[in-house]
């Protein structure tokens, strides 16, 4: 459903829910057009004409800064008028009320729904709602996908280390409850990694994991060896109260990326997290702001690479 | 009263061990003769069925009818018509109705909303505890005398076990059936999905196998120190069925069904995010299905229910986890059944045995069967007739099924209840 439902007739990008189904080709092409865009932000005048005239719905039904603004950015970058709406999801948790947002703002002649919900599937259903005209970008749904997150980081490893097919890559932390993990393996696996390894407690990884294409390990120590690139999730203040972890310092002792665990990796191996940081609790801050992180770079090519979606995804309606 | 006489079916009565071409005689609502014309018969109606199956009206253990209570959703009217159409003549009505079927005056709403529609063999099954809060008994024994058939907890979990003891205890010391659903509520954790590949790939919220076998193995345990007669509805898993296997070769009086469409789809079907596949319990493991149905087939479970439960569109317009449970299902119940007569899982025998006199006996009424003296319920299908589940054939309120466009083998051209035709297809509309 999700091929048919994220690209049109031709192939071509129509909403972006999701890395699962999309063809290695469109992950590279669209890796490319960020690469054009990345200068802009040098620029004196930050600006491209592609969607000039064209509406764009930033709709958040869940909290954000970093995602938000990037999205802002990059459809300002674009040339396209931009609303942000913040609602807030007790106003919204029935499907009757969703849906009814979403066909006000249709009414208002928009042209794309940039949307963040903490239920899994929302983008894909407003997608299947909307009318056959509008783009969906899925900023984050549920613990499902975050694909344009997933995509940034895939942005810059090719910027660092240029073949995927040579790397291996850990992702460390809450895999269970992380979309951005779920969207970091479907492209790190379309894109040809040689290994994808996940790292964390049993309590912190979803049933059958390994059916996502990765292997899997419980122990940082262990599980570092040989790994060029290391994305590190964040830890959510509620799993201590729901069971998963004793504490925040016996997790930093187990699963933290300190100074002394980071030189198991490869030694010129990086280190990538979505933000926000939890200083001492996945990531010592020596890390967090030493040589080898790359946190702030993935910050700017989220600019980028939400340009280059949204551009690619707005081209069916024939711009650009 | 009127007198039909239904000519030259193929006749499959499992509990008679009737399984030959031939009429079945009914007078006055009952039936009076499977084997000879009655003296004196003077049939007012004539029902051609040859080339048709003949057997006794199916009895759907599981059902919402969605009144009281919910009557945007669906009506006792539509409801029961789909019913009719599916063959389906008995129905025991879940007890999660709002309110819940917690007091007489609820269960005798019921059989009036019943008598209404036309279609007055309808059985409450009164909550095992108040409001299925799981903490106070129900009063058991006023909703038997106002003709509930069972006490049951529907989809609420009875987290307190001492309860849950103390319910059983009650219910014995009244001869009720307990009709249990297994499902632990903490290890449930309001998932909407089986935990497996499934929901890991698309993020949904999960439920273990072990939320329903934990809830069973506990239940099980209580059956044995309280002598409680209990029925296990809508098993999901295998290891579900290997416990009531062990526990009937242990000696356990227990019995337990499966819904239909649990013994046809698994998580690999569920088109992503497709709200017409959240049930509950969820669609689990191809392993899962195998042990269903063979648990079917060696008499392990013995009724499949339909577990019929209509909604509105909105209830399913949603981001899956978000949408309402449940499928409309009591009319694709045959042909699911027939289904597993094609794969030679079942016999059609014990197809039909599964939806008539096997769910009687759980129940214990006199019906099921077409014996002599009881109540004419009999169900007259064509075994070759191809439909398309769809708004031309398609009855009840609710089109919240996967199967929805789909092509099935086997219709219900006629059914009886108590004598009264409640459905004919020539007559569909």
């Amino acid at each position: 459903m999700s091929e048919n439902l994220q690209l049109n007739s031709e192939g071509k990008l129509k909403h972006f829910l999701s890395i699962e189904g999309l063809p290695k080709s469109l992950l590279t092409e669209i890796l490319d057009v960020a690469e054009s865009f990345v200068g802009i932000g040098d620029n004196q005048i930050k600006k491209v004409p592609l969607l000039r005239g064209k509406t764009i719905v930033n709709l958040f039904f869940e909290n954000s800064t970093r995602t938000r603004t990037t999205f802002e950015l990059a459809a300002n970058r674009l040339s396209a008028d931009v609303l942000s709406m913040s609602i807030s999801t007790s106003s919204t948790s029935k499907g009757e009320s969703l849906l009814d947002t979403i066909r006000n703002l249709e009414a208002m002649y928009v042209d794309m729904f940039v949307v963040r919900h903490s239920i899994s599937g929302a983008a894909h259903f407003i997608a299947q709602q909307t009318a056959p005209h509008i783009s969906v970008i899925n900023a984050g749904d549920g613990q499902h996908a975050h694909p344009t997150q997933a995509m940034l980081d895939m942005f810059t490893i090719r910027q660092i280390k240029k073949d995927f097919s040579t790397l291996r890559v850990a992702i460390i932390g809450d895999i269970l409850h992380s979309r951005v993990a779920r969207s970091q393996i479907q492209a790190l696996n379309t894109l040809g990694a040689a290994e994808v390894r996940v790292i964390a407690p049993k309590t912190l990884l979803p049933a059958h994991v390994e059916s996502l294409g990765v292997n899997v390990s419980h122990n940082l120590t262990a599980g570092l060896k040989d790994i060029d690139v290391i994305m590190m999730l964040r830890l959510q203040k509620e799993r201590m109260t729901s069971a998963l972890l004793p504490s925040e310092s016996e997790y930093f002792k187990c699963f933290g990326l300190t100074e002394d665990k980071l030189k198991i990796a490869k030694p010129d191996a990086i280190v990538m997290h979505p933000g926000p940081i939890n200083r001492g609790v996945e990531i010592d801050s020596k890390v967090a702001d030493g040589p080898q992180s790359v946190i702030l770079k993935q910050v700017s090519n989220g600019i980028a690479i939400r340009m280059a979606i949204m551009a690619m995804a707005m081209q069916k309606q024939g711009v650009s | 009263m009127s007198q039909i006489h239904i000519k030259q079916g193929h006749i499959i009565d499992p509990v008679n061990n009737i399984n030959r071409v031939g009429c079945v005689y009914i007078a006055d609502g009952k039936i009076i003769s499977v084997t000879n014309e009655p003296a004196g018969f003077k049939p007012d109606t004539i029902i051609d069925a040859q080339h048709k199956i003949v057997c006794p009206g199916f009895i759907d253990l599981s059902t919402r009818l969605r009144e009281p209570g919910q009557s945007r959703k669906a009506t006792f009217k539509s409801e029961t018509a789909a019913a009719a159409n599916g063959g389906v003549t008995t129905l025991c009505l879940q007890p999660d109705t709002s309110p819940v079927i917690d007091t007489p005056a609820v269960a005798e709403l019921i059989k009036e909303l019943a008598k209404n529609a036309g279609y007055p063999q309808i059985y409450p099954i009164a909550a095992l505890t108040q409001k299925l809060e799981g903490t106070e008994l129900s009063a058991m024994l006023t909703l038997k005398q106002a003709g509930c058939i069972a006490v049951g907890n529907a989809n609420q979990s009875v987290r307190n076990l001492l309860v849950l003891r103390r319910a059983m205890e009650y219910a014995a010391s009244h001869d009720m059936l307990v009709m249990f659903r297994p499902n632990d509520y903490w290890l449930g954790n309001n998932g909407c999905a089986h935990e497996g590949a499934f929901a890991t790939r698309y993020g949904l919220p999960s439920i273990p196998e072990a939320a329903e076998t934990i809830a069973l193995a506990q239940c099980l345990e209580l059956v044995e120190l309280t002598g409680c007669r209990v029925h296990f509805g809508q098993l999901s898993c295998k290891r579900s069925v290997i416990k009531i296997h062990q526990a009937k070769k242990y000696g356990l009086h227990v019995s337990a069904d499966v819904a239909a469409h649990q013994l046809h789809l698994t998580e690999n079907d569920i088109i992503p995010f497709d709200s017409n596949y959240h049930v509950l319990p969820p669609l689990r493991t191809e392993a899962d299905r195998q042990y269903l149905r063979q648990g079917l087939a060696s008499g392990t479970i013995n009724s499949i229910c339909s577990d019929h439960q209509p909604h509105d569109k909105d209830a399913k317009l949603g981001a899956f986890p978000e949408t309402e449970p449940g499928v409309s299902s009591v009319e694709t119940l045959l042909p699911l059944m027939l289904k597993l007569v094609a794969q030679r899982i079942i016999t059609l025998e014990q197809g039909i045995a599964s939806l008539s006199g096997n769910p009687a006996r759980v129940l214990r009424i006199k019906s099921g069967a077409l014996t002599v003296g009881f109540s004419a319920d009999v169900c007259v299908f064509d075994p070759e007739l191809d439909w398309q589940v769809n708004a031309d054939n398609w009855k009840s309120q609710g089109v919240n099924t996967p199967f929805w466009g789909q092509t099935f083998k086997g219709r219900v051209t006629h059914t009886f209840q108590a004598g009264n035709m409640i459905h004919c297809l020539e007559k569909f509309g």
